[in-house]
């Protein structure tokens, strides 16, 4: 197999425009054209397109406007983590020899359809996302005694990275008591507990070891790939536990031969306050029930090394982007080239994206 | 509308059942996920257990189990706190125009 880096990366920003697809797609991948090096299209030999809108044939759609021709290309969907999974495509591609460099690009409009799966007849009337929210909420509060207070800190927290974040749809900083006296989408949800759905693209540029040095000095390695689909039906989730992601990250860590420990910073799906916690635990950041401690002693001594683009929460999620802003985000913090938002000496890093309140999850490894 | 939707709609709540290895197949589907033989379709039981449940405005929702397998979120007509996980409740109404309802009340009113 071979080796495959992220030799290259775009990003709009994120907003509420309403905005054409196309137009999304090809913003992100004119900066991957504007600031990579020696990249001509005749060098590209796989597009790929991940992202929720109805919208057909992108993949040839983008390539056309691009300028490209490639041997290989198509869209992904894949709900929330429709981006890590393209990006896992083009990964495959380059490490099976099928292609040399892949762009993989993901964009959503902010009323995309991927935000409620209609197919799972499980969750009744109660099908928009902030009630799966609500059940993994109360019944993380019920087991481990979480209060909102801690989970307003995840909010406060990322609200505040985003401010860095060039790209980010909130630039707002909110005090934990805000958070907590927003508006109550239930009564175990706040507004700010949640992430927007936004207009918004991504782009990466992936190529195999042997063409790393035409494009960067500073290739980003993938070095860990797990996933893991439990099911589609919400209702079959265990609902402390993002199990899905226990197994995609422990395959992950075994791929790039680490422990979770070596892991300097992370990208990680708080589409809910609530998800944080369960995440930072399931990825074996911190030890099970130590979740909220552990994010709130990054928010007390400003330490960025969890979701320092902001996350879903600061950022926003615009679905078939922020698997694929996520690596971006990722591939800077490696090469040290995240300004403000920068975390000190970072060397290896991780995102984690996930579908249909974890019914499935990805989890990539970054090395410099 | 599949087997599942039309009998939701005249009130029956039913679920799919392996013809061959008696497995409740949840979700509703043509055929065993076990053994992928034909299934039949049969009531579900109308007791059923709380999973977890929150509360919109003065709507309480939950996650409710029948017979160890089969979960849906519906309608609780209760208040809140009336109500915890493991509690038992009784399907009052099942209904189909779009999106599928399920209303659910205590068993045990005190
Ligand atoms: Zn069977």
């Amino acid at each position: 197999m071979k080796k495959v880096a992220v030799v290259g990366y775009g990003n709009t920003k994120f907003t509420k425009d309403e905005l054409p697809i196309e137009s999304l797609l090809l913003e992100s991948t004119k900066q991957v054209f504007d600031t990579t090096k020696n990249l001509s299209q005749d060098l590209i030999d796989g597009v790929i397109v991940s992202t929720n809108d109805n919208s057909k044939y992108l993949g040839a759609i983008l390539s056309e406007l691009s300028g490209i021709k490639p041997k290989i290309s198509h869209t992904v969907e894949h709900l929330c983590s429709s981006g890590s999974s393209a990006v896992i495509s083009g990964f495959s591609y380059i490490a099976s020899g099928l292609a040399d460099t892949v762009l993989v690009t993901g964009a959503d409009k902010i009323g995309n359809p991927g935000q409620i799966l209609e197919w799972d007849k499980s969750r009744g009337e109660y099908d928009h996302p902030i009630y799966w929210a609500s059940m993994f909420t109360k019944a993380h509060k019920r087991q481990f005694s979480t209060t909102d207070e801690e989970l307003a800190i995840v909010s406060a927290k990322n609200h505040k990275q985003a401010m860095d974040n060039p790209n980010a749809y909130s630039h707002k900083p909110y005090t934990i008591s805000e958070i907590m006296n927003s508006k109550n989408v239930t009564e175990d949800l706040r507004i700010l507990d949640c992430s927007y759905s936004c207009s918004g693209s991504s782009s990466i540029l992936l190529t195999s070891e042997e063409n790393v040095k035409r494009f960067t000095d500073e290739p980003i390695w993938i070095s860990g790939i797990g996933q893991k689909t439990n099911s589609a039906s919400f209702t079959k989730n265990e609902l402390t536990t993002l199990s899905s992601t226990v197994t995609a990250a422990n395959n992950a860590y075994k791929m790039a031969k680490i422990t979770p420990q070596e892991i300097d910073t992370a990208e990680i799906h708080d589409a809910f306050s609530v998800c944080e916690l369960m995440a930072v635990e399931d990825l074996s950041l911190t030890e099970k029930n130590t979740g909220a401690m552990y994010v709130r002693n990054l928010f007390n001594t400003e330490d960025r090394k969890i979701n320092p683009r902001g996350g879903l929460i600061g950022a926003g999620h615009p679905l078939g982007a922020t698997g694929i802003a996520q690596i971006v985000e990722i591939t800077q913090q490696l090469q040290n080239k995240a300004k403000n938002r920068q975390v000190s000496n970072a060397k290896r890093g991780l995102t984690h994206n996930m579908s249909a309140a974890a019914t499935s999850s990805t989890v990539l490894v970054l090395e410099s | 509308m599949n087997k599942f939707e039309t009998e939701l709609k005249a009130g029956n709540f039913v679920t799919s059942e392996c013809s061959h290895c008696k497995k409740i197949v949840w979700p509703p589907s043509d055929y065993c996920d076990y053994c992928f033989k034909e299934v039949n379709w049969r009531k579900v039981s109308e007791n059923g257990t709380i999973v977890e449940l929150s509360r919109k405005e003065n709507d309480v929702f939950c996650i409710t189990e029948f017979e160890n397998k089969i979960r849906v979120m519906g309608k609780l007509d209760a208040e809140i706190h009336m109500a915890k996980p493991g509690q038992t409740v009784k399907l009052t109404k099942c209904l189909f125009n779009d999106k599928n309802g399920f209303f659910f009340s205590l068993e045990n009113k005190q």
